[in-house]
């Protein structure tokens, strides 16, 4: 062959390549024996969640023959993922979702619906708790997912600093952590420790405090209400724990990767608050003898329309992609992970509580910490509104709120005008 | 498109630096051309597939990679794509230049919001190109004399640019932590600068931050290109200067820095796209949500579509961005070629 032939073989070769290398993306929906299935974030790593999971995965291949390919996705990359595998109509045949996005993901149209027949295949609509399940999609529609891991938002306290300080009970008002948390902070250490720079937490918070001052951040026609007058008391109430109380120490408004959870590890914050921090405080050395339970606080006195609620739905849900080629296999396999058995397996290793009734009452969720989170679920937790926007919600606010702190550390007032102008800026930019 | 041809009468005789072209690049061109063997007639040049075929692949993904994507971006700007769409685009209502109006009208929010977003990546890109270059050309002059040592140097200077971006970002956002920074541990507890532990990730000061991660990032880049375009440089003129009397300073004005011109054009105008684009240094520094101090435009439209599930407005701001950018890259061409033929 010359030299010229083998050139043109080369470039065609190439080209042929290059060509194919468009064509060719990832590989969809599994056929019948298989599924992909990407996990989310659970465990104390993605090396953790995998170790984890495989024992189970492996269970169901035994007993249906359908192998399961998981991959634990990090928080940070999920919903983009998910965007891109909804977008696509390639990727995964099952997902875990964080349940907040229930309603956003629900209005691509990409999630398999549960309505009743579905769910009589995966156990059927009574079978989950029913908190859990309303924050699955928007209300007036079939859930797009099941609850998988319910969680709630408890505080955490420090029993030693509560014992050195002469504090005998955790606050149930905010007026009264405010004043313990002022007896609890000095000499480095302070009150309560926050996530001030992490917009999801700080729209958690906001929803909370909204709830309980009366307010909505989204209004009866879905439209944002952001700078309502009790949104904005709610959110300042937030802030004024830093900027008022002084409770918290300002370093928290650059918070963003937990460090809040370490500093209450690590003694320096006395008081946190958390969706089943247990687990992973146990990761960084705190013994669970060494910190106390309790409800979210409350306002002393509720304004006319607040409500008993100290904590969001929190949670995450699975969810089957309706572009999956094996849609019986994806919907048995939402069925074995959300069986008695695995229920109490996953989430007794999370530090989550089960999703459905029937193991409520197992031992393994027994602890103070489960009681706490699980008593929150049954009677003081409302989901995150569940529309489409939510996350531009979580996004918009959690943003406007972190700037706030930035604001309260670095000695600027925080008023109510200034929290409404960065409310109203957040809402304006709502479409 | 950064080398034009030579204005009409150029003859290949004439000088590199007149013509703006690096030497090599006429050297290279065939002798054969100009002293053709008299008599013989030309080789007709045989039709051939061979080019087209070995041109392909890189047509081909260029095409798929670059122009593709830039062209479903601009269609995407026309449609209000949000999460009720994206799974079937078709289905997506086209509002024509409806996003545009939204996003560029100043008095809306989501405008004024770009607006100061621009202005913030505006003067980011100018301290950060400026002082990155200023940093990079004198590291490159004083290095330009051998001397013991020289090369360990030039490989210490060369670092930042050879470590991966993302690992060399969070190492940043660790030293600029308010409590348990390196910074603030200097600048507070062994210097004694400020009493007060300034926040460097939140507030005014995330804008400094920012600055001092791209300039840190960026100047060994200048430093190697203008490092290379000094070996450019004969020495016979450096000789010929000194002869006449000339100092460091009168040196360094009247032959190193005109001899680099070419190098400077091409250099100032890549670290100004890289900069003005740069979503890595911001994104992994502060995370989803910048500071208001530090809001670069490509993290901007990321949260505005991204975040926002809002893929038109953000496709409308990039491809306002784009013409922006190729605004600024064709009037810089234009401006420096001008100023090259007229001299």
């Amino acid at each position: 062959m010359s030299r010229r032939h083998l050139a043109i073989l080369t470039a065609t070769v190439l080209a042929a390549a290059s060509l194919t290398a468009c064509g060719s993306g990832d590989e969809a929906g599994g056929d019948s024996k298989t599924l992909t299935y990407w996990a989310s974030n659970q465990g104390a790593s993605l090396e953790a969640d995998k170790e984890i999971l495989q024992p189970e995965l492996d269970k169901f291949e035994q007993q249906t023959g359908i192998k399961v390919n998981v991959e634990v996705v990090p928080w940070s990359d999920l919903l983009n993922r998910l965007l891109a595998a909804a977008t696509t109509g390639q990727g995964p045949d099952v997902v875990n979702i964080g349940n907040t996005w229930s309603a956003s993901l629900q209005a691509t149209g990409a999630l398999v619906e549960f309505d009743d027949a579905t769910l009589a295949k995966v156990g059927g609509k009574d079978r989950f708790v029913p908190a859990a399940l309303a924050a699955a999609g928007a209300p007036d529609k079939p859930p797009a997912a099941v609850p998988l891991y319910s969680l709630a938002y408890a505080l955490y306290y420090n029993k030693q600093s509560f014992a050195d300080a002469g504090i005998t009970a955790a606050p149930t008002t905010w007026e009264e952590l405010a004043e313990v948390g002022k007896k609890l902070t000095g000499d480095g250490r302070w009150g309560l420790a926050v996530e001030g720079a992490n917009p999801s937490e700080n729209a958690h918070h906001a929803f909370t405090f909204g709830q309980q001052y009366g307010g909505d951040w989204f209004d009866a026609a879905g439209k944002p209400s952001f700078d309502t007058p009790q949104n904005v008391a709610a959110v300042k109430r937030y802030i004024d724990l830093m900027a008022v109380d002084k409770v918290v120490n300002p370093s928290n408004a650059e918070y963003a990767q937990n460090q809040s959870v370490s500093d209450f590890a690590n003694g320096k914050a006395a008081m946190l608050l958390w969706q089943a921090a247990g687990a992973n405080l146990k990761s960084q050395g705190m013994a669970p003898e060494a910190y106390g339970v309790a409800p979210v606080p409350f306002l002393a006195t509720p304004p006319a329309g607040g409500k008993q609620v100290n904590s969001m739905v929190a949670g995450i849900n699975i969810a089957v992609f309706k572009h999956t080629g094996n849609l019986d296999g994806a919907l048995e396999f939402v069925k074995f992970m959300t069986s008695d058995t695995e229920q109490v397996t996953l989430n007794k290793t999370y530090g989550s509580l089960p999703a459905v009734g029937t193991v409520a009452a197992d031992p393994a969720f027994a602890a103070e910490e489960q009681k706490v989170l699980a008593q929150a679920l049954a009677t003081s937790a409302a989901p995150l509104p569940q529309v489409p926007e939510e996350s531009t919600f979580e996004t918009l606010v959690g943003t406007a709120i972190k700037e706030l702190f930035a604001d309260a550390a670095s000695g600027r007032p925080v008023t109510e005008d200034s929290v409404r102008e960065k409310l109203t800026r957040a809402q304006q930019q709502m479409r | 498109m950064a080398t034009t041809t030579p204005p009409a009468g150029t003859a290949s005789g004439q000088s590199p630096a007149a013509a703006g072209k690096p030497a090599g690049q006429l050297a290279r061109q065939p002798p054969a051309a100009a002293d053709k063997p008299a008599g013989r007639p030309a080789r007709r040049p045989r039709r051939s597939l061979l080019p087209y075929l070995l041109l392909a692949p890189a047509i081909v993904l260029e095409l798929a990679i670059h122009v593709i994507p830039m062209l479903v971006g601009a269609w995407m700007s026309l449609l209000e794509l949000t999460q009720f769409h994206i799974r079937d685009w078709s289905s997506a209502p086209f509002v024509g230049l409806d996003n545009y109006r939204v996003v560029l009208d100043v008095n809306s929010a989501a405008g004024a919001e770009l607006l100061r977003s621009f202005r913030v990546t505006v003067v980011y890109t100018v301290l950060s190109v400026g002082l990155s270059w200023v940093l990079g050309t004198t590291a490159a002059v004083l290095l330009q004399r051998p001397f013991r040592g020289r090369a360990v140097l030039r490989a210490l200077f060369l670092t930042p640019y050879a470590l991966p971006v993302y690992t060399a970002v969070i190492t940043w956002t660790f030293l600029f932590q308010r409590d348990t920074g390196l910074v603030n541990h200097v600048l507070v507890d062994q210097l004694d600068l400020v009493d007060d532990r300034p926040f460097w990730l939140i507030g005014d000061n995330s804008f400094v931050a920012l600055l001092i991660v791209s300039i840190w990032r960026t100047w060994p880049f200048a430093f190697l290109c203008v490092m290379a375009g000094l070996q450019n440089i004969p020495d016979e003129l450096y000789e010929a200067a000194a002869m006449d009397g000339a100092g460091f300073w009168r040196r360094l004005r009247s032959v190193t820095l005109p001899m680099l011109r070419p190098v400077n054009l091409v250099l100032v105008l890549v670290l100004f796209l890289w900069t003005f684009n740069d979503f890595n240094t911001p994104y992994v520094l502060f995370g989803g949500s910048a500071p208001a101090e530090a809001d670069l435009i490509s993290l901007h439209i990321y949260r505005s579509s991204f975040q926002t599930w809002d893929f038109g407005s953000g496709s409308a701001m990039s491809v306002a961005l784009l013409l922006f950018l190729l605004l600024v890259t064709a009037g810089y061409l234009l401006l420096t070629n001008r100023r090259r033929n007229d001299a």
